[in-house]
């Protein structure tokens, strides 16, 4: 696994590629994004590279937010100081909107805390991979969240064209008790959670914008963060 | 998140389709009988198919942007939808002018011969 970049999705349009067809993309604003933190196996039991993107106004940011990112002093590092331990290499930037870790392993080119990062990371790179929070749903029926066919369309079916039907017969598994059967698929709460979209065709980079053009949807509403990685399982 | 910035979204929106929207603007009028010119690929020859009718209908913004163009073939009425800013369309030639009141002409869908004609616009006078 590599470093990817965070970003955010501006919208989706269509644009023309060199052959001449429209092709339907997803505008995604990625980078500069800030190396915060490295993970190690030795301190931390693993191997990842902390980034943010955006900065967050110091208003809104929290004490531990700015210290995460730059020097404070503090009584803590006047102690640390003191007994003379080395202190964590900071990014000294602007705290960070978003934030989130890529692992690492050793093959991977090895980054610098504070090092910027941008849209160049992709040069070369086929196709991408997009992390995000897909719109929530609410409580959605069972076809919605579960992909069941629901009942006929006619036939007799009387209002209940779109229910799951039967969730179980008197004896279904569990004795004679006549409860449903554990782990049973009906409508459910769905949506607002991590989803991977695997191989979207990378486009277009405009380098000088910071934007990707990736082929096809991503999650998230427009505005939303994503995280973007170099496609890991490649067709 | 709401973000503070003022709307950055429309802008880079507008920077990614500008690179899809034709240099030249294709210049017509609803109600124009237009001559387009398409290129079309015949194995790995190229040629140029020409397609005329009325242009009845245009839609969409942006790189979405397209219009329908209507004719009549052997009596039967055939309608074409062409991107506006398709690198496919070499040329596009008005032949004539139609005076039209309105910007969608779908009524001539319901006329048949000689109903379907529309009567011919001077060309745009000259402010004095």
């Amino acid at each position: 696994m590599a470093v990817g970049l965070l970003g955010r999705k501006v919208g989706m349009t269509q644009v023309t590629d060199e052959t001449g067809r429209s092709v339907p993309v997803t505008v995604i604003e990625a980078g500069p994004c800030t190396v915060l933190q490295i993970r190690t196996m030795a301190r931390d039991g693993y191997e990842a590279v902390q980034m943010g993107f955006r900065d967050k106004p110091r208003r809104l940011a929290i004490r531990a937010e700015r210290g995460h990112v730059a020097v404070l002093s503090s009584k803590r590092s006047k102690a640390k100081a003191e007994a003379k331990i080395e202190p964590v290499a900071k990014a000294n930037c602007e705290p960070q909107r978003y934030v989130r870790e890529f692992r690492t392993d050793a093959k991977d080119q090895p980054v610098e805390v504070g090092a910027k990062l941008t849209v160049e990371l992709f040069k070369d790179v086929p196709a991408l991979d997009v992390i995000g929070m897909i719109k929530g749903r609410g409580t959605a029926g069972a076809m919605k969240a579960h992909g069941f066919h629901g009942l006929s369309a006619s036939h007799g079916v009387q209002r209940a064209h779109r229910s799951q039907g039967s969730v179980g017969s008197h004896a279904a598994d569990r004795g004679h008790s006549g409860k449903i059967k554990k782990g049973k698929l009906m409508s459910t709460r769905w949506g607002n959670e991590r989803v991977t979209i695997r191989n979207l065709k990378l486009v277009r980079i405009d380098a000088e914008n910071n934007l990707l053009l990736v082929r096809g949807a991503i999650p998230g509403p427009n505005g939303g963060y994503v995280m973007v990685r170099k496609a890991n399982k490649l067709k | 998140m709401a973000e503070t910035k003022k709307e950055p979204k429309k802008d880079l929106m507008k920077l990614v389709e500008n690179s899809s929207i034709r240099a030249e603007r294709l210049e017509f009028e609803i109600g124009d009988t237009v001559d387009v010119h398409t290129r079309i690929l015949e194995g790995d020859k190229e040629r140029i198919q020409k397609f005329t009718g009325v242009v009845i209908a245009r839609r969409g913004s942006g790189t979405r942007e397209n219009f329908i163009v209507r004719r009549i073939v052997n009596g039967e009425g055939v309608e074409r939808i062409f991107p506006m800013n398709s690198p496919k369309i070499s040329k596009l030639e008005v032949v004539r002018h139609g005076q039209v009141r309105r910007a969608k002409l779908f009524f001539l869908r319901d006329r048949l011969g000689k109903a379907t004609r529309l009567v011919e616009r001077r060309p745009a006078r000259k402010q004095a």
